[in-house]
């Protein structure tokens, strides 16, 4: 059950998503992140759909796969919805039961912000899908890299990143099993209220922290005994050279981004009262 | 010139309180000398705690001894200057091969080592293509490490060694956490290894099964070398081996309860077939 969640993961495809140069893909994904909120209106949102869909389609990852790893924002989303929706007074009321009043401008607000949300997470997390995370660390060790002038590790932050990224499935993994073998010792992890339940989820922490502190020892010496001495000196296995599709991906994001802003601000579209 | 040597090996580590006081001093190996030639394959025998993982772990300089000298190559462990040479020549495999695989493609793994010893990026491809071509996981090498079974992966630990290319390979226990079939898989690869590559080989075990191939046993126990010699001569003394609390193979425990009853059968049988060439020379 645990072991679903995909979001963060690579998947393995032939695609010419997965083929761009990271460091094209980080500043593309930030660009979009950007240009979501840079609209009100359903006409910009029509565009990032366009835009999200036809990247979906090009990446080649099934849409099961990505729909998948919105699972675990789920209970963000319902919050962000409801708290939207019923403490947003603006315009019209449309219905009111005993305390709960939703307004035009509530109802708006909800859908367009649960659409955001789920546009942010697919659109970071096709970035995911789409560049294993060697390759994400080291396009953002490289687009970072004027910072460690300042003496900002920005090697060793990336070496950490790529590994936390690797051992998320096994932590899972791990997860699973703890679960499973206190489950078996009686453990009653289902039932009680939220405190209670917090609680009995402590014998399945104390033993996951100890066995990922194991793990990390381990990992060091195995990195220390493969001559790892930080990143003075490391040539690349993979080194990023940009070619003529990641300077054309380049120019498509800008464009995307003019295009949402400009039809989202001057070219408003009005259906009912979105 | 010896590959590794060791000379009065002593490592001996802090005991502490749960304040962080020292309570004692604890020695895991103690006047240990091993000599090692190349292309030889060594195995170091011993139960739990023996020290022979702390021994291991010498050789590669994850450790470094509180007494006497460890040589890689020539090359002293205790000189810092000589830390990378070191773990360039003398390889090391551990046991989890979950905690060992740094990237999260094959490929990728496997060419961790030879980034770090700063190798120029097609020599590191021709390496990854080469060691994984070594250990028969050319086919995975766009394949994710957690989709692998545990011998695969163990394999993939030593292409990423191999592609080091290392003088000695030096194996931690690397079949303890392994199902039988795994187990053979890692030791057909390291004999391929052996064979073809010319790679010294320094397998730290407890399973007896494995090392009947070696050149030289050694057996620890409480961080001493207890037995030294060829896998015939530590095999026949079946009595001494069982007080060091090791598995001995059935075969030789058969042929020496055989050999005890009376029957005239030669010690330190290790393979099924010698027992029964040499039971069926009884008539």
């Amino acid at each position: 059950m645990i072991r679903d969640i995909t979001i963060g993961q690579y998947y393995p495809a032939k695609s010419l998503l997965h083929r761009l140069d990271p460091r094209v893909k980080l500043v593309s994904t930030l660009l979009y992140l950007i240009s979501l909120f840079l609209f009100k209106s359903i006409s910009g949102y029509l565009v990032a759909t366009i835009f999200l869909v036809s990247i979906i389609r090009l990446s080649k990852v099934p849409l099961s796969y990505i729909v998948k790893g919105l699972k675990p924002i789920v209970m963000l989303l319902m919050i962000t919805v409801l708290f939207n929706l019923f403490l947003t007074r603006e315009g019209e009321v449309l219905v009111h039961v005993w305390i709960f009043t939703v307004t035009e401008g509530g109802l708006r607000t909800a859908v367009f912000m649960a659409i955001r949300l789920i546009y942010l997470i697919i659109g970071s997390s096709l970035m995911t899908f789409t560049t294993t995370p060697n390759e994400l660390t080291d396009g953002l060790e490289e687009l970072l890299k004027p910072l460690s002038k300042l003496r900002v590790p920005v090697h060793e932050v990336a070496m950490m990143m790529s590994i936390a990224l690797r051992f998320i499935p096994i932590l899972l993994e791990e997860t699973d099993k703890i679960m499973k073998a206190q489950i078996a010792r009686g453990a009653d992890l289902e039932s009680g209220n939220m405190i209670q339940r917090a609680r009995n989820m402590i014998p399945i922490l104390v033993p996951l922290f100890v066995s990922a502190f194991r793990r990390a020892n381990d990992l060091a010496m195995a990195m220390e005994a493969r001559c790892y001495h930080g990143g003075e000196g490391r040539t690349k296995m993979k080194p990023l050279h940009y070619r003529g599709r990641d300077y054309v991906t380049y120019v498509v994001v800008i464009c995307y981004v003019v295009a949402v802003f400009v039809i989202g601000r001057y070219l408003p579209l009005h259906v009912w009262i979105f | 010139m010896d590959i590794i040597k060791t000379e009065h090996l002593v490592y001996e580590y802090e005991k502490r309180d749960e304040e962080g006081n020292v309570i004692g001093v604890s020695r895991a190996i103690d006047g240990v000398d091993v000599d090692v030639t190349p292309g030889q394959f060594v195995a170091v025998l011993g139960h739990n705690g023996s020290g022979k993982s702390t021994f291991a772990k010498h050789l590669n300089a994850i450790l470094v001894p509180t007494e006497g000298t460890v040589w890689v190559d020539g090359k002293n462990t205790r000189d810092p200057g000589e830390l990378l040479p070191v773990r360039q020549t003398a390889g090391m495999v551990f046991q989890n091969p979950d905690n060992q695989i740094i990237g999260t493609v094959v490929e990728e793994d496997v060419g961790f080592g030879p980034e770090n010893l700063g190798v120029p990026t097609e020599d590191i491809w021709k390496r990854v293509e080469e060691s994984l071509k070594a250990v028969g996981m050319l086919e995975y090498r766009h394949h994710s490490p957690n989709k692998l079974s545990g011998g695969q992966k163990q394999r993939v630990a030593i292409a990423g060694v191999v592609a080091m290319e290392p003088k000695c390979i030096v194996l931690d226990e690397p079949t303890a956490m392994l199902d039988p079939s795994g187990r053979k898989e890692v030791l057909r690869t390291l004999k391929k290894l052996r064979e073809k590559k010319k790679v010294t080989v320094i397998l730290i075990t407890h399973y007896m099964e494995e090392v009947i191939d070696a050149d030289k046993i050694y057996v620890m126990d409480h961080g001493h070398v207890v037995m030294e010699g060829t896998p015939r001569e530590i095999f026949s003394q079946v009595d001494t081996l069982k007080k060091y609390r090791l598995d001995v193979p059935q075969v030789t425990i058969l042929a020496d309860e055989l050999k005890k009853r009376g029957l005239e059968i030669p010690d330190g049988i290790l393979r099924k077939e010698e027992l029964v060439e040499a039971l069926c020379r009884l008539n």
